[in-house]
């Protein structure tokens, strides 16, 4: 339990960005050292994130934390992630102009940004050969970016339709095969 | 009372913001212009701050709100008002995928939704790209890094210290 705590405290703490930047530290985290979860299940967690209310950060550490002992888990999982913001936020919320002008701080900060570009990148060449399989995942992982790039399709549908896919499919293939 | 009605409104903005992130932003809009807790000029900042400060924006938000109005005790009231929601609503989700796992209707459905995940997460990784790769310069530590990352399966937070001193340095 305490160590549940401190790797999702340790997550909030180095989590820049919100949701999706949290995915590489979660995979290293979660999947790698602790083996708590697999990376099928982490991007189930990230997709039932997507269309559930609230912040994908708090829905995935939830699960998590559920997952490994019970709601009370899950509320400690939450407390650990939050906990680092609440505690930077209401020091800067007194010097915030101050702090933004730093400008130490912002070139920091635009060095992470490039890092965490590149991790995201990574963890998504981690995962692609366990979510993606055979032509109807290509299909589906084409046609998605495709409805994203070009119709502006928000991620709630996207999700929606592609789970409506996948049981078509299934449901089909089984009638063929009978 | 001010405690009850900051958990109140940020209950509303966890119970309907569906997407988490960037969706969070056009209800505390919405929050800027009904109440004196922060005005939309404060809330661009916000979002600025948010991107270089750890944690997600909603509840970066919901703290300073809260802390500005109410103080410490205002903050906390924000932020459990923002999570409760969603810990209820994943709580119950979870028992269910949890029940339902092995059922092969669940699985054809999450079997479809996997590589759509998968595109929204490239989707986000070329938001951050856009951001940052606005050099060549940047360009070229983008690549050196990736290649990096590949090869050496170090933790993500060394990769991020190592970034923030990088950048320091070359004063990106």
């Amino acid at each position: 339990m305490f160590r549940l705590f401190l790797t999702f405290f340790k997550i909030g703490l180095f989590t820049f960005g919100g949701g999706y930047a949290m995915l590489p530290l979660l995979q290293d985290e979660i999947v790698r050292r602790n083996r708590w979860a697999s990376d099928e299940e982490l991007m189930d967690y990230y997709s039932v994130g997507q269309c559930t209310p609230g912040i994908i950060a708090v829905n995935v550490a939830t699960f998590i934390g559920y997952k490994l002992h019970g709601w009370f888990g899950g509320v400690m999982a939450t407390v650990a992630i939050i906990l680092p913001s609440f505690i930077i936020i209401c020091l800067i919320a007194s010097i915030l102009l101050r702090f933004m002008h730093n400008t130490w701080l912002i070139h920091a900060f635009a060095g992470i940004r490039i890092v965490v570009a590149a991790l995201i990148f990574n963890t998504l060449i981690d995962m692609w050969r366990k979510g993606v399989n055979g032509i109807f995942g290509y299909i589906v992982f084409a046609l998605t970016l495709g409805g994203l790039l070009c119709l502006n399709l928000s991620a709630i549908w996207a999700v929606i339709a592609a789970g409506c896919a996948g049981f078509l499919y299934a449901y089909t293939r089984r009638r063929l095969q009978k | 009372m001010i405690y009850w009605l900051l958990f109140y409104e940020f209950f509303k903005v966890g119970l309907f913001a569906i997407g988490g992130g960037l969706v969070t932003i056009p209800f505390l809009f919405d929050l800027a212009e009904t109440y004196p807790w922060f005005t939309t000029e404060e809330l661009s900042n916000m979002i600025a701050v948010s991107e270089s400060t750890p944690g997600p924006l909603g509840v970066n938000m919901a703290v300073y709100a809260g802390y500005k109005t109410a103080g410490i005790a205002g903050a906390f009231c924000a932020v459990t008002g923002l999570t409760f929601p969603s810990v209820v609503i994943i709580i119950v989700i979870a028992r269910f995928l949890s029940r339902y796992s092995k059922d092969e209707r669940v699985r054809s459905v999450l079997s479809g939704i996997r590589p759509a995940v998968l595109a929204l997460i490239l989707m986000a990784g070329a938001e951050v790209g856009k951001l940052s790769l606005t050099t060549w310069l940047n360009a070229a530590l983008f690549v050196l890094f990736f290649v990096i990352i590949r090869k050496f399966r170090f933790s993500p937070i060394l990769y991020i210290v190592i970034a923030a001193g990088v950048g320091m340095v070359l004063k990106l």
